[in-house]
C-alpha cells in the first residue's frame, strides 16, 4: 500500500486567515446586539462586496455558514431541521442548514448571528438562491432585494447587461441608505474597489505559481482557506495585506522548490465543490496518491481572476457590475467553463481532470455528465466524474469514492510508466544511431 | 517455482486465485464472504492454495482487491478491481476492448487498452440497482432459487415491463404482475430486461467497443447474458472463469510485483557484488 503523504500545508496565512474569519464573527456577533455594523446578507457568486465598503457595512455569506457547520460535522441537525419544517430531501442542503440553523439558534463559531439589515439576492442564476432568499428574509423579518442578473448567454454581456446591472447597483444604494440612515460613502467604495484590484492581482499570481512544477499549494483544498478572506475582506487594507502575506509565503516554497507532497505524483484539476462534511477524508484520498490539484473551478465561484479581470476604481460600478456578470464561474455559460477548464489542462500542465458532483448544486452540477464525456471523447483527458455532497452527510458512500479515485489513479500511473517507457525506448533509439 | 495470489473480497462472495511463473491459473476458490470480511479473504485464499497443492507460505506475492481489499491482513498491496477486472478479462480474452462486470452490489462498464490497461469507466452510484442484488431480491420475492432464475427467465415469451428499478420497489412490481396471473418466466424476463437495459445505458458512457467480455458473478446467469446480449446487439464472452476475473487479474498484478521486487532483488546483489569486488 502506498503511503499517504502529509494532507496539508500549515503556515502562517493558515492563522492569519482563523484570525481574519474568527474576527468577522465577532463582528457578526457585535452587530446582533447592537444592530451596527449594518449588514447585508448575500450570495458567494459574484459578489458586490466593495458596495458594503461604501456603508461601512458587514456582509453575512449563508453558504459560508452552511459550509462551516459542514467542515465541522454540524450540518446535519439543521438539515434534519429543515426537513422537519417541510423542505424536501431533494432540496439543496445549504438552504436546508441555513435555514434549520437559524431556526435552532446554531451558528458556526457559537456567536449571534445578526438579522440582516438588508437580505440581497445578488445572484439569481440558480432559482434555488431566489426562493432561498425570499424564505431568509420571510423567517429573519428581512428586507429583501433582488439584483437580476443577466446569464452569460453569449461570450462577452451586452452594454445594455452592464448598464442594467449598474442600474440595480445604484437603486441597492439608494434602498441601504434610507434602511440605515447612513450616507453612501462613494470614495470609500472606490478605495475598496482599488483594494480589491489589488488583492485579486495578489490572488491571481498565487493561482499561477501553481502552473510550476511542484506546485506550492494545492488549488483545490488549501484554495478553500484563501477564499473565506478574498469573499469578506477583498475590499479592505486587511485583505490585501493578508494576500500580500500568502503570496510571500508561496513564493518561498517555489524557491525551495517545495510542493504538497514529498513527490508530486500527479497534477488534476477538479470541478464541482468539495464534500465539506468529509473534507479530511476527501483530502486523504487524493494525498495517498500524492496527487495535487493545481488548478479548481470551485476557487473562482466568487470570482475570476487568473485570466486577466480586476476591478477597475476608474469606473467602480462598472467593474462590480462586470463581476457580477462575467467573471464568476457560476454565471457563465458552459462553453466557457469548458473553455476555462481546457485552459487550466494546458497551461497549468494537468494529467486530468475530476469532477465532482454534487447533489444539493443542481446549478453547477448539470451537464456535468456531457462535460464528462466532452474532455474524455473529444479531448482524450483522463477524466474522473464522481458523486456525492457538499453539505449533507447522508450522501458520501467512502468505499464507492475511494474505490473510483484509486481505480482512476491506477489507470494514470500505468499510463505515466507508459509514457515514461516510452521516452526512454526513444532515447535509447536516439542513443543506438 | 514461484507462486503469486490474488485475493477478491466482492460485496457477496470472495474469490482466490493461484497463478504460477509461467501465468498459469492453478488454483482457484470461491467462499460467501458473510460478516467477517478477514476471515473470508483467508479462507479463499487458503482454500485456493490447497486446491493448487502448496503451502500458503510459497505464495511470494498477494494482490487484494474487491471493496474489502483493505482487510486482507495477509496481502501485500491492493489494487481496484475495476484494474483488476480490465487485467483478468484481457488475459482470458485477449481481444477484450470493453468489460462488462456485474457483481452483488456493483455494475460497472470498462473501456480496456492493448495491454489490458484501464482506459475509462463507469460505474452505478449511490443505487443497486442493475445488480446481482436486484436479481436476488427477484428470485427472493418469487420463491426461486438464484441459479434458477436465469434459465426460467429464457422460457419466457412474453416478458413484462417492470417499470421500476429500484431494488427494493421491484419487489411490488413482481407481487403485482404474480396477482395478475403473469407467468414466472415472463416476469423474470422482464426482470432480465429491466436489469440490461440499466446497465447498458451506464454502460455507454464508456465507448462500448468490441470485443467485450462479461465479468462477476452475474456473468454465471444464462438469461442474464441473453437479455444483455439483446439490448445490446452484440456478442458477449463469458468465461467459465468469469466470477474469478477480479482475482485473476489481482494474481496477475501479484506476480508482476514479485517480478519486479525479484529484479531489484537480482539488482541489488549485482551492485553489491560489484561493489565488493
Amino acid at each position: 500500500m502506498q503511503q499517504a503523504g502529509k494532507t496539508e500545508y500549515r503556515g502562517g496565512l493558515h492563522q492569519r486567515q482563523k484570525e481574519l474569519m474568527l474576527r468577522w464573527y465577532d463582528r457578526l456577533d457585535v452587530s446582533a446586539s447592537t444592530g451596527r455594523p449594518p449588514t447585508v446578507s448575500m450570495m458567494i457568486s459574484g459578489n458586490p462586496v466593495e458596495l458594503l465598503e461604501g456603508f461601512g457595512a458587514l456582509p453575512i455569506y449563508p453558504e459560508i455558514n452552511a459550509l462551516q457547520l459542514a467542515i465541522r460535522h454540524e450540518s446535519l441537525e439543521p438539515i434534519l431541521a429543515a426537513e422537519e419544517m417541510g423542505y424536501a430531501s431533494e432540496n439543496c442542503a445549504y438552504v436546508k442548514a441555513d435555514i434549520g440553523a437559524w431556526m435552532k439558534g446554531i451558528t458556526p463559531t457559537g456567536g449571534r448571528l445578526p438579522v440582516p439589515t438588508l437580505a440581497l439576492c445578488n445572484f439569481v442564476g440558480c432559482n434555488t438562491y431566489l426562493k432561498w432568499y425570499e424564505h431568509i428574509a420571510a423567517l429573519m423579518n428581512a428586507p429583501l432585494y433582488t439584483i437580476d442578473v443577466p446569464f452569460m448567454r453569449e461570450d462577452r454581456p451586452s452594454k445594455d447587461d452592464v448598464t442594467y446591472v449598474v442600474r440595480q447597483l445604484m437603486e441597492f444604494v439608494k434602498k441601504f441608505e434610507a434602511l440605515t440612515g447612513i450616507k453612501f460613502d462613494y470614495d470609500r467604495f472606490k478605495e475598496a474597489v482599488r483594494h480589491s484590484n489589488r488583492a485579486e492581482d495578489l490572488w491571481s499570481q498565487i493561482k499561477h505559481l501553481a502552473r510550476k512544477s511542484p506546485s506550492p499549494f494545492d488549488a483545490y483544498f488549501d484554495a478553500i482557506t484563501l477564499m473565506g478572506p478574498l469573499y469578506v475582506y477583498r475590499g479592505t487594507e486587511d485583505g490585501v495585506d493578508f494576500f500580500e502575506m500568502a503570496l510571500a509565503e508561496m513564493q518561498e516554497k517555489v524557491d525551495s522548490g517545495e510542493g504538497v507532497y514529498d513527490t508530486e505524483r500527479f497534477r488534476v484539476v477538479i470541478e464541482g465543490p468539495p464534500p465539506y462534511p468529509f473534507f479530511r477524508t476527501f483530502r486523504d484520498m487524493f494525498a495517498k496518491w500524492k496527487a495535487t490539484a493545481v488548478a479548481s473551478t470551485y476557487s473562482t465561484v466568487g470570482g475570476l481572476w487568473e485570466f486577466g479581470f480586476r476591478h477597475d476604481a476608474r469606473e467602480p460600478f462598472e467593474a462590480v457590475a462586470l463581476h457580477m456578470i462575467e467573471h464568476n464561474v457560476t454565471n457563465r455559460n458552459y462553453l466557457q467553463r469548458y473553455d476555462q477548464i481546457e485552459r487550466y489542462i494546458e497551461d497549468w500542465r494537468a494529467d486530468g481532470l475530476i469532477i465532482h458532483f454534487v447533489k444539493s448544486c443542481r446549478l453547477f452540477s448539470a451537464g456535468q455528465g456531457d462535460m464528462r464525456d466532452y474532455f474524455t471523447r473529444k479531448l482524450g483527458i483522463p477524466t474522473l466524474y464522481i458523486e456525492s455532497d457538499l453539505e449533507d452527510p447522508r450522501y458520501f458512500s467512502e468505499a464507492q469514492l475511494r474505490n473510483r479515485i484509486d481505480a482512476y489513479f491506477e489507470s494514470l500511473d500505468h499510463h505515466k510508466s507508459q509514457a515514461v517507457v516510452g521516452d526512454r525506448s526513444r532515447e535509447q533509439v536516439t542513443g543506438d544511431r | 517455482m514461484r507462486f503469486a495470489a490474488g485475493v477478491d473480497v466482492g460485496s457477496t462472495q470472495s474469490k482466490a486465485v493461484v497463478v504460477e511463473e509461467s501465468r498459469g491459473i492453478i488454483g482457484r476458490a470461491l467462499v460467501d464472504t458473510g460478516a467477517n470480511v478477514t476471515r473470508a479473504a483467508e479462507n479463499a485464499f487458503h482454500l485456493a492454495c490447497r486446491q493448487s497443492g502448496i503451502s500458503p507460505h510459497d505464495v511470494g506475492y498477494v494482490v487484494g482487491t474487491g471493496y474489502g481489499r483493505y482487510k486482507i491482513t495477509f496481502g501485500n498491496t491492493q489494487m481496484t478491481e475495476i484494474s483488476c477486472h480490465a487485467r483478468g478479462a484481457h488475459y482470458v480474452f485477449p481481444n477484450t476492448r470493453t468489460v462488462i462486470d456485474m457483481g452483488g452490489q456493483d455494475s460497472k462498464a470498462i473501456s480496456v487498452g492493448a495491454d489490458g490497461e484501464v482506459l475509462d469507466f463507469v460505474m452505478n452510484d449511490k443505487c443497486a440497482a442493475g445488480t446481482g442484488r436486484f436479481l436476488s431480491n427477484a428470485a427472493d420475492v418469487m420463491g426461486i432459487g438464484l441459479d434458477e432464475v436465469g434459465p426460467i427467465s429464457l422460457q419466457g415469451t412474453r416478458p413484462v415491463k417492470i417499470a421500476t428499478v429500484c431494488t427494493v420497489f421491484v419487489e411490488s412490481d413482481i407481487l403485482s404482475y404474480l396477482s395478475m396471473g403473469k407467468k414466472p418466466e415472463d416476469i423474470l424476463r422482464g426482470v432480465h430486461l429491466a436489469i440490461a437495459k440499466r446497465t447498458i445505458s451506464l454502460a455507454r458512457r464508456v465507448d462500448i467497443e468490441p470485443e467485450i467480455t462479461m465479468t462477476g458473478g452475474v456473468a454465471r446467469n444464462s438469461g442474464m447474458v441473453c437479455a444483455l446480449e439483446e439490448v445490446l446487439g452484440a456478442h458477449l464472452q463469458v468465461s467459465p472463469d468469469a466470477h474469478f476475473m477480479g482475482a485473476i487479474g489481482a494474481a496477475l498484478f501479484a506476480l508482476d510485483k514479485m517480478d519486479q521486487s525479484f529484479e531489484s532483488a537480482v539488482w541489488r546483489t549485482s551492485l553489491c557484488d560489484t561493489l565488493q569486488e
